[in-house]
């Protein structure tokens, strides 16, 4: 089978078909959608959705074969495939930059990540924005994005990691504003975008530093041709990087803040919940979001060179979880809800990322990609069924009218709250484990609250949704509907996935082989501390103290939400300022406005236009100098008078003396 | 004994006189005149200096002074008429057309 | 006859375009810009010939010599380096898109229109040609006042306030640059051939006088802060050629003047004189996006984008290596392509609603959705996101910036966030949201002839991001060559430093 393919085409234009499979698709519809615009003409739903949702599964299944192709490879043999470099983008003296594609352990379970899950919701969407006016317009970005979400991690260079990188940050801002007549929803895409940018500022920064400190060392030149910016360039160097990794590192963190959605950027992610549910499945949970993670992932060589950087990571992931998982607890908007939980669901991940344990991060994230991608599908199911609503208040019950969304959320929900056998189990588990191996006691301390609150909030949000006695009018109440098949099938597919995903991953401590690290290890470099496997007893203890943990909040929010409703509400009164603290997300968004963003603009228009641009350098400056020069007229037309017998008199003063300058000179 | 110095001291002494005419009437006729005077002066050290250096130079330029002296009348006459058709005054602290 | 001299056709062919125009009659508008496009369509299928022949080497090419006044050793003498070759090719590019944007919006003085533009055609070229310093001198001041005119004639609101601040400022900073020049010119021994001026010796303070008497002609045109005041006045009142033309490639005569000039004749002054103009650059780049955000007209938020993106180059030459010069040379061009567009198609929505006030639109994205898509494509281009031209100057300028200090790139990167802050907040308020105003309802979009303008730029626009590398190439040589000359102190005072 694989020997056909590789008959009529060579490896490496197959890797840049995965790119090129969505890139073809974004282009074709958006000069679809945009000649529609322009003609008023309505755009073909059919081609949109053959192309759009066709292209992505194309790419899917050309990753799949490369995969196979890799897990073939001979034992000893790195499953590593470059395509080397397509082309070369820019060259100065001493700095070339080229355009490749890496496909190794990491970004292989990356790209099949994105271009399974992508295509998976893909499909979905064709139901969802089945009636949406800018269906092709919302394909073409869709597409748009999985090109650059591929670029990100396949690139073989931290420039087209970076160009990937900005891209998603692109199509995320169009579609989060995608309905753009709304203004807040446009208001959140920009939101999201400028966030963004200021992470990326940082790993801006982080590249350079990266390029100076190689640059200036004086390396061998055939070894290295000027491609600082290439992945195994920078490997194979890395030593050099020793004195600078811990900026370095740190800087590169700042941008995985902005894309990840950690403290102190995460400001964006929820308000990024404006977008079309579908996006926010794909763009805010499964894939983009998680870029941050690959990225140290990806370069994990030099973050082991820091431990510093590490804990800057670690405490960083630790204290978002539960920050996050807080918030997450009395949210009633569904989508906000999910939301908080991703943020908090990637703290875990850096944290897993900050303790070494990076096959770990690894894992939770593409146990997470599965399960939060569902969680959203289904609240998108949810919100379909109701015409639109996202106030959990006013939900209940709907269990009775749509069970297929309501019983793969469940699926998705334990596997999230780390209840076995479920895919969010063993991730969340390897992390709290590593995290708990490597010593680091208090953060583990933080995760585990952390897992508690997640278990709360997620069984809250089921028990509030699905269970309970429905609140809605009857009428309302009889025109929920199951979503259609294109949608529930998705939904199927996934529970499955967030059932089972986790079973490539069970550590040996539960009689599993733990594939999925033993695959990833090559990729990342070792820390000390938690190379060797530990105590297979001690693992077993922690893993069933966690999932008791986690078990024990199901029940409580079960029983509250779905049984008790008027609890809540007691408690709520009860500790009245710490609610309002936390209802309202601990103000956050009110004091960055606060303290930046309205100081800045009022800077900006009061004093620097107002003062310094137009009084001070153009009426004052400009206009004095002008002025000035009137003055001066002023005081010479004094001397203008018009009468001519003046002027000769000056004249001839004028003249005696410079004949009285001549003679007694 | 006459020596070039009185006559150059008569020149000066004209020239002077001359001057604060021009300077100090305020009737544009008598600083017509005034002029005149000048140009005399000037007409009375090229004479006297050709006398003193034996030479026909002066001479010739003391024809030359009196022929542009003799236009220079007949323009400024000719304004002279024209201001004061115009403003009808002869006296120069009134015509204040140069004012800046 | 036609491969040596291609330059000078280059030159001269507008000026001949605009001879023609001279002669034909007042009323025969349609014949008269039909004329004026196919001169500009001729110099720029010129000027695509010449890229196929020209080779990116260390000294001029093309390079032509005549005498021209002999009592004062003058010379016809013209050539171009891989950036003055560049530049002349954006300007050709840019002209028949501005004769073309000009189309409709111009109704009164057509002929008089179309003669001025092909001057200041010209003109433009012949700056960058200019090999010989009289002969630059003469190029340069023909330049000022055909835009002095397109601006006072042809412009909106306050046009002539806004005319006489461009003409005096310039003219301000030329006079002394004008002094500078015949200074040289005397101490060269009564020359003014550049590459004669290259090989003169001057002293310290003689290169702190000149370098200060230059940098100013060229800091005002750039502009670099505190000099910029003219720009919003000057880019707001002038027609939208104007502004294409000002921001597109006036002010990269700025920049192009200490490549050419200040920085290769005065290595000592730019050593002295690196950090106060590094400051400056990068005060322009955060002052000018933070000005632009609070701007209520769009084409004035454009014109202070304008200062901080030339702050960019500005950071970008002075670093002195050969990425943040390659990075600021690129940025020029790219510069010249995003804010010229960025200025058409503010132009396009004037010419519609004759409002360039953010407030006055709002949700239009929905009304002319063609039109929209250019403007934010265009944005993002402004804003640098990657794979677009904008994204490649900035990376090299920002990499060079580091190396020669991380401060300087630290404060240039806010710089960075600043320009998505105001280029994305104003298309919010423009595109986005419900239309407010009834009147954006009846909003026409794109036509045949406006596309024609946009979708050449936008594919460079694309295609510079995605594969910058031929116009990289082409300056390569130059750059080094430049290099050599601007930082023959700072190699002396190493040396010395060693010893």
């Amino acid at each position: 089978m694989l020997d056909l393919i590789y008959k009529y085409v060579s490896p490496q234009t197959l890797a840049w078909l995965i790119v090129a499979f969505p890139l073809a698709g974004a282009l074709l519809n958006g000069i679809h959608s945009l000649l529609a615009g322009r003609f008023h003409f309505k755009p073909s739903k059919v081609f949109t959705s053959i192309l759009g949702v066709g292209l992505p599964f194309f790419s899917f299944a050309v990753t799949l074969i490369i995969f196979a192709t890799l897990i073939g490879f001979p034992q000893g043999q790195e499953p590593t495939m470059i395509t080397g470099p397509l082309f070369e983008w820019a060259a100065t003296q001493g700095l070339s930059i080229t355009f490749g594609l890496k496909l190794d352990q990491l970004s292989l379970v990356m790209a099949l990540i994105v271009t399974g899950v992508g295509s998976l919701i893909h499909l979905y969407s064709t139901g969802y924005m089945a009636h949406d006016e800018g269906y092709a317009r919302y394909f073409s970005h869709l597409n748009l994005f999985l090109t650059f979400m591929l670029l990100l991690v396949l690139g073989d260079s931290l420039v087209l990691l970076f160009v990937g990188w900005e891209g998603v940050g692109l199509c995320s801002y169009l579609l989060i504003g995608f309905w753009f007549e709304d203004p807040y929803k446009a208001y959140c895409g920009k939101k999201a975008f400028i966030v963004n940018r200021i992470g990326d500022t940082g790993f801006l920064l982080g590249m350079f530093l990266i390029y100076t400190a190689l640059a200036g060392a004086d390396l061998p030149a055939e070894q290295h041709q000027n491609q600082f910016f290439n992945f195994e360039v920078i490997r194979h160097f890395s030593a050099y990087l020793l004195p600078a990794a811990t900026p370095i590192c740190l800087l590169l963190f700042l941008g995985a803040v902005g894309k990840s959605a950690q403290i102190p950027l995460y400001v964006w992610l929820p308000d990024a919940m404006a977008g079309p549910t579908p996006v926010s499945a794909l763009i805010h949970a499964a894939t983009m979001v998680t870029a941050g993670v690959y990225m140290v992932a990806r370069l994990s060589f030099l973050y082991v060179m820091s431990p510093f950087a590490m804990e800057v990571v670690a405490w960083t992931g630790a204290i978002t979880a539960l920050f996050a998982a807080t918030i997450g607890l009395l949210q009633t908007d569904i989508k906000k809800v999910l939301a908080y939980s991703t943020i908090s669901q990637l703290g875990y991940m850096f944290l897993a990322l900050g303790v070494g344990a990076f096959s770990a991060g690894i894992f939770h994230l593409m146990t997470h990609a599965f399960f939060k991608a569902l969680l959203f599908l289904g609240a998108g199911s949810v919100i379909h069924a109701l015409g639109g609503e996202q106030d959990i208040t006013k939900m209940g019950g709907l269990k009775e009218r749509m069970p297929i969304t309501c019983w793969t959320f469940v699926i998705a929900s334990a596997a999230i709250a780390g209840i076995f056998p479920f895919a969010g189990f063993f991730s969340k588990d390897a992390i709290l484990w590593h995290t708990f191996h490597g010593g680091h006691i208090s953060l583990w301390l933080i995760a585990f609250l952390g897992a508690g609150l997640t278990a709360f909030y997620m069984f809250r949000l089921v028990g509030m949704v699905f269970f309970g006695e429905p609140v809605m009018k009857a009428a309302q109440w009889m025109k929920v509907h199951e979503s259609p098949p294109s949608m529930a099938s998705v939904l199927m597919i996934l529970a499955v996935l967030s059932a089972v995903g986790g079973w490539i991953g069970i550590p040996y401590a539960l009689g599993g082989g733990d594939h999925l690290q033993e695959w990833l290890a090559p990729v990342f470099a070792k820390t000390v501390g938690v190379i060797e496997i530990g105590s297979h007893a001690t693992e077993i203890v922690m893993a069933v103290l966690s999932l008791l943990w986690a078990l024990h909040f199901v029940i409580l929010a079960w029983v509250i939400y779905a049984q008790r409703k008027e609890w809540p509400a007691r408690m709520a009164g009860r500790l009245r300022l710490l609610y309002r603290l936390v209802f309202n997300k601990y103000w956050i968004d009110e004091i960055y406005n606060f303290l930046i963003v309205r100081p800045l603009i009022w800077t900006s228009e009061k004093f620097l236009w107002g003062i310094m641009d137009v009084r001070l350098i153009d009426q004052f400056g400009v206009h004095g100098t002008g002025r000035m020069m009137l003055v001066w007229n002023r005081l010479v037309t004094l001397m203008q008078t018009g009468v001519v017998q003046q002027y000769l008199f000056f004249f001839v003063v004028g003249v005696i003396l410079i004949i009285w300058g001549m003679l007694f000179k | 004994m006459i020596t070039l110095n009185h006559y150059l001291i008569l020149a000066a002494l004209l020239f002077c006189i001359g001057i604060f005419g021009v300077i100090v009437r305020r009737n544009i006729l008598i600083i017509l005149m005034s002029i005149e005077l000048m140009l005399s002066a000037v007409n009375l050290v090229f004479i006297a200096f050709s006398r003193y250096l034996g030479g026909l130079d002066g001479h010739v330029w003391v024809f030359m002074v009196l022929t542009v002296a003799a236009a220079e009348a007949a323009v400024g006459l000719g304004i002279i008429v024209a201001v004061f058709r115009n403003k009808e005054t002869v006296y120069v602290d009134e015509v204040k057309e140069l004012k800046g | 006859m036609i491969p040596e001299n291609i330059l000078s056709i280059l030159i001269f062919l507008p000026l001949a375009g605009a001879g023609i125009v001279l002669l034909l009659p007042n009323r025969e508008t349609a014949t008269i810009k039909g004329w004026a496009l196919l001169t500009t369509l001729l110099t720029l299928a010129a000027n695509i010939w010449a890229w196929t022949h020209f080779e990116g080497k260390t000294d001029f090419e093309f390079q032509k010599t005549y005498l021209w006044i002999e009592a004062f050793n003058i010379y016809y003498r013209i050539g171009v380096d891989g950036v003055s070759f560049l530049l002349i090719s954006l300007t050709n590019f840019i002209m028949p898109i501005a004769v073309l944007c000009s189309w409709r919006e111009i109704q009164t003085r057509v002929k008089e229109y179309m003669f001025v533009m092909l001057v200041l055609h010209t003109g433009m070229v012949g700056t960058f040609a200019a090999l010989d310093g009289f002969l630059f001198y003469v190029f340069w001041e023909v330049m000022l006042i055909p835009m002095y005119f397109l601006i006072g004639v042809w412009g909106s609101g306050r046009k002539i306030m806004a005319a006489f601040k461009f003409i005096l400022y310039t003219m301000a900073g030329s006079l002394l640059m004008l002094v500078g020049i015949l200074y040289i010119y005397f101490k060269a021994g009564q020359s003014f051939n550049l590459l004669q001026w290259l090989q003169t010796p001057f002293s310290f303070a003689e290169q702190f006088w000149l370098f200060l008497a230059f940098a100013l002609a060229f800091a005002i045109k750039v502009p670099i802060f505190p000099l910029h005041t003219w720009l919003p006045d000057a880019h707001t009142e002038a027609p939208t050629a104007g502004s294409v033309i000002l921001a597109g490639i006036l002010l990269k005569m700025g920049t192009y003047g200490f490549y050419r000039f200040a920085m290769p004749l005065f290595p000592d002054a730019v050593f002295y004189f690196t950090p106060h103009i590094l400051t400056l650059a990068v005060i322009g780049i955060v002052y000018g996006s933070l000005v632009a955000m609070v701007q209520k007209d769009i084409k004035r938020l454009v014109a202070y984008s304008s200062v901080a993106h030339l702050g960019f180059v500005m950071l970008g030459l002075f670093v002195l290596n050969s990425r943040g010069v390659e990075g600021a040379v690129l940025q020029m061009l790219n510069h010249g392509l995003s804010t010229g567009a960025l200025f058409l198609l503010v132009g396009m929505i004037y010419e519609r609603r004759h409002s360039r006030l953010i407030a006055d639109y709002g949700g239009i994205a929905k009304i002319v959705p063609m039109y929209s898509f250019f403007f934010l494509f265009v944005t993002l281009s402004s804003v640098g996101l990657p794979g677009l031209n904008n994204f490649v100057g900035e990376f090299l300028v920002l990499l060079g910036a580091f190396e020669f200090d991380w401060f300087w790139a630290a404060v240039a990167v806010v710089g960075v966030v600043l320009s998505v802050c105001y280029m994305l907040w104003m298309v919010e308020r423009v595109f986005f949201g419900p239309v407010k105003q009834e009147e954006n309802r009846g909003l026409k979009d794109l036509g045949w002839r406006e596309a024609a303008i946009l979708v050449p730029m936008c594919a460079l626009m694309l295609l510079i991001g995605v594969y910058p590398k031929p116009l990289l190439d082409k300056m390569h040589a130059s750059t080094d060559a430049f290099l050599k000359l601007a930082t023959r102190q700072a190699e002396q005072t190493m040396a010395y430093d060693e010893r």
